[in-house]
């Protein structure tokens, strides 16, 4: 039953994958790459993961829909109404990357993985939590100043306008599109 | 579930996010690649944790990736904003060239 | 994560529709109409014949309308309605929220799905509107997960044997309760589908789509109310009447409250109230959370 459950997330979890460059739709390859992240999520599930499982599921629908805003901003043709194909490098691209596959599976049936160290603990969850506030409390501080950064790098790169407050209205805009950074 | 598994199906998915990430244009559909890549990541941590070394290590890994493509994501979308008011620009190609 | 007894996996289907049924019901009287009009209501959907739109994305369509109830459900199977949840999960607060999350996705996809400005104008509400009541509704649940020190919500339930944590955390019930709201896109933030947008999110949606979705909503409105009640309202605690009685009771109530809200509260614009979100709300969460923190500690 979770060998059956493992291969058909992770047949779903590829197939979605490719899926998301097949389809003209913008919109459906947003919710593609979303439907396998979900499918990632059930493999963590599967794997007993289920703090971080959980977590990939309300971290991934919350970035895709914000995705799915970008997508059909800059897109001429969201909806796929129109096929086309926006590609560069096709051939070179698929030889690259069906390559490395090759060279990877190869060498993961190859290599002789070492056996187990323990066993999982009872509650994986309480076990990254104390790892988390206790010998691991520098990586929760880097990640948290690594999302205030973020946060305040991407705000000051994507506003218009520069030091003098939040611009109204196009006019407000003029040089600032370019000087966004200076604010 | 072997490692094997996991890993093979990890490969899958970082080789086909290689494939966007190579070939795709546009920024947007760019990023999705990257995503796609780290998830095949993500699947190797959890299949590296299960069968190898299940400790706290590998999970604060995670926590890790997980949160690298949150911010991937956040900082792309701002660069793109800031490219495209700048230079009207929202494809890798255009990218390169020089305004003129 | 616990087994459940299969009485609570029967119950549950019959619990959340009699919930949907009376939070509808309600509505209705509220309104000005009678008890029976949601069952009329819900009839002529389903005879109705589906209205269709120019190149509409219907996979897209059928995807978002039937994951707005279906998460509604996922997220209840953590809820214990009546005692005993469906699957008492080590980490129900944080599946709870990601299946609400998934609200999010269903929305947007049923505005953009129909191929028609109003419903592509009110999925970009909802997701503005998400944004601004998501992070203050984790704080809210953090806190409460923090007062018990649990992530599962039985132990939350179980934690307020003296004290509801709606009594000593009454921010963190009160962001709650609005986000329910928001969640839902109900009464006063129910801009999303506003009448503003001749119906929003939902404006092409007609024949049996239709009542999948606001029957969805309703169900949000149910599964949000009854998770309500062991985060907040101590669970199934309660002199004389069994716990599965008072269980009911106290999410009646809640629901009761929230339906009320349409009445007579005014809508809320959503990015009046993005700004107020992340200028007051995720402030005065976070002090509450440092509150009961330094509680907690002591």
């Amino acid at each position: 039953m979770q060998t059956f459950a493992f291969w058909a997330l992770a047949a779903a979890a590829v197939g979605t994958g490719v899926a998301v460059f097949a389809v003209d739709s913008m919109a459906r390859a947003t919710f593609s790459l979303l439907a396998s992240f979900l499918c990632v999520a059930g493999l963590l599930l599967l794997a007993g993961l289920q703090y971080l499982g959980a977590l990939v599921v309300l971290m991934m629908v919350m970035e895709m829909l914000v995705m799915a805003v970008f997508m059909i901003m800059y897109m001429m043709n969201p909806a796929g109404l129109m096929p086309m194909t926006m590609v560069h490098n096709r051939r070179g691209a698929l030889l690259v990357s069906g390559g490395l596959f090759a060279v990877m599976a190869a060498g993961i049936l190859l290599v002789r993985w070492p056996e187990r160290r323990g066993r999982p603990p009872a509650d994986p969850t309480a076990d990254l939590g104390m790892a988390l506030m206790g010998p691991k409390m520098l990586v929760m501080m880097v990640i948290g100043i690594a999302i205030l950064a973020t946060m305040i790098a991407s705000v000051v790169l994507a506003v218009r306008g520069g030091r003098y407050g939040r611009a109204e209205g196009d006019g407000a805009g003029g040089d600032g599109a370019n000087g966004g950074g200076a604010g | 579930m072997s490692l094997e598994a996991f890993l093979l199906v990890a490969a899958a998915l970082f080789c086909v996010g290689l494939f966007g990430a190579l070939s795709q244009q546009s920024i947007v559909m760019l990023m999705m690649g990257l995503e796609l890549m780290i998830n095949g990541v993500v699947v190797a941590g959890a299949g590296f944790w299960l069968r190898v070394a299940p400790n706290a290590d590998g999970q604060v890994l995670l926590l890790v990736a997980i949160t690298v493509m949150a911010l991937e994501m956040a900082m792309g979308f701002a660069v793109v904003t800031a490219l495209f008011r700048a230079r009207d620009v929202d494809m890798t190609d255009d990218a390169g060239d020089l305004k003129g | 994560m616990r087994e459940s007894p299969v009485w609570a996996v029967v119950a549950l289907p019959f619990a959340l529709a009699l919930l949907v049924y009376a939070a509808a019901a309600l509505d209705a009287v509220l309104a000005g109409g009678g008890f029976r009009d949601p069952l009329y209501e819900g009839v002529r959907l389903l005879v109705q014949q589906r209205r269709r739109t120019l190149a509409p994305d219907r996979l897209l369509t059928r995807i978002g309308v039937v994951a707005l109830p279906l998460a509604a459900v996922l997220g209840a199977v953590v809820v214990p309605l009546g005692g005993r949840a469906v699957a008492d999960l080590t980490v129900g607060v944080v599946w709870f929220n990601a299946m609400e999350v998934v609200v999010w996705g269903a929305v947007w996809l049923a505005g953009w799905g129909a191929n028609s400005a109003y419903g592509l104008v009110g999925g970009y509400r909802f997701v503005a509107q998400g944004l601004a009541y998501e992070l203050p509704h984790m704080f809210a649940l953090i806190t409460a997960a923090l007062g018990a020190g649990s992530l599962r919500v039985d132990e939350i339930a179980h934690a307020q044997g003296g004290l509801w944590f709606a009594v000593w955390m009454p921010v963190a019930f009160a962001v709650y309760l609005l986000s329910a709201v928001a969640m839902a896109f109900w009464g006063p933030l129910g801009h999303p589908a506003g009448n503003d947008l001749a119906g929003g999110a939902a404006v092409e949606l007609t024949g049996p789509d239709r009542l999948v979705f606001l029957a969805g909503r309703y169900l949000l409105l149910v599964v949000a109310a009854a998770m309500a009640v062991p985060l907040f309202l101590g669970g199934d605690g309660g002199p004389l009447l069994p716990g599965w009685l008072w269980t009911l009771l106290k999410t009646g109530a809640v629901l009761a409250v929230l339906v009320w809200s349409r009445q007579w509260l005014p809508a809320l614009r959503m990015d009046r109230f993005m700004t107020a979100a992340w200028t007051v709300l995720i402030p005065a969460t976070l002090l509450q959370m440092l509150v009961v923190g330094i509680v907690v500690l002591d």
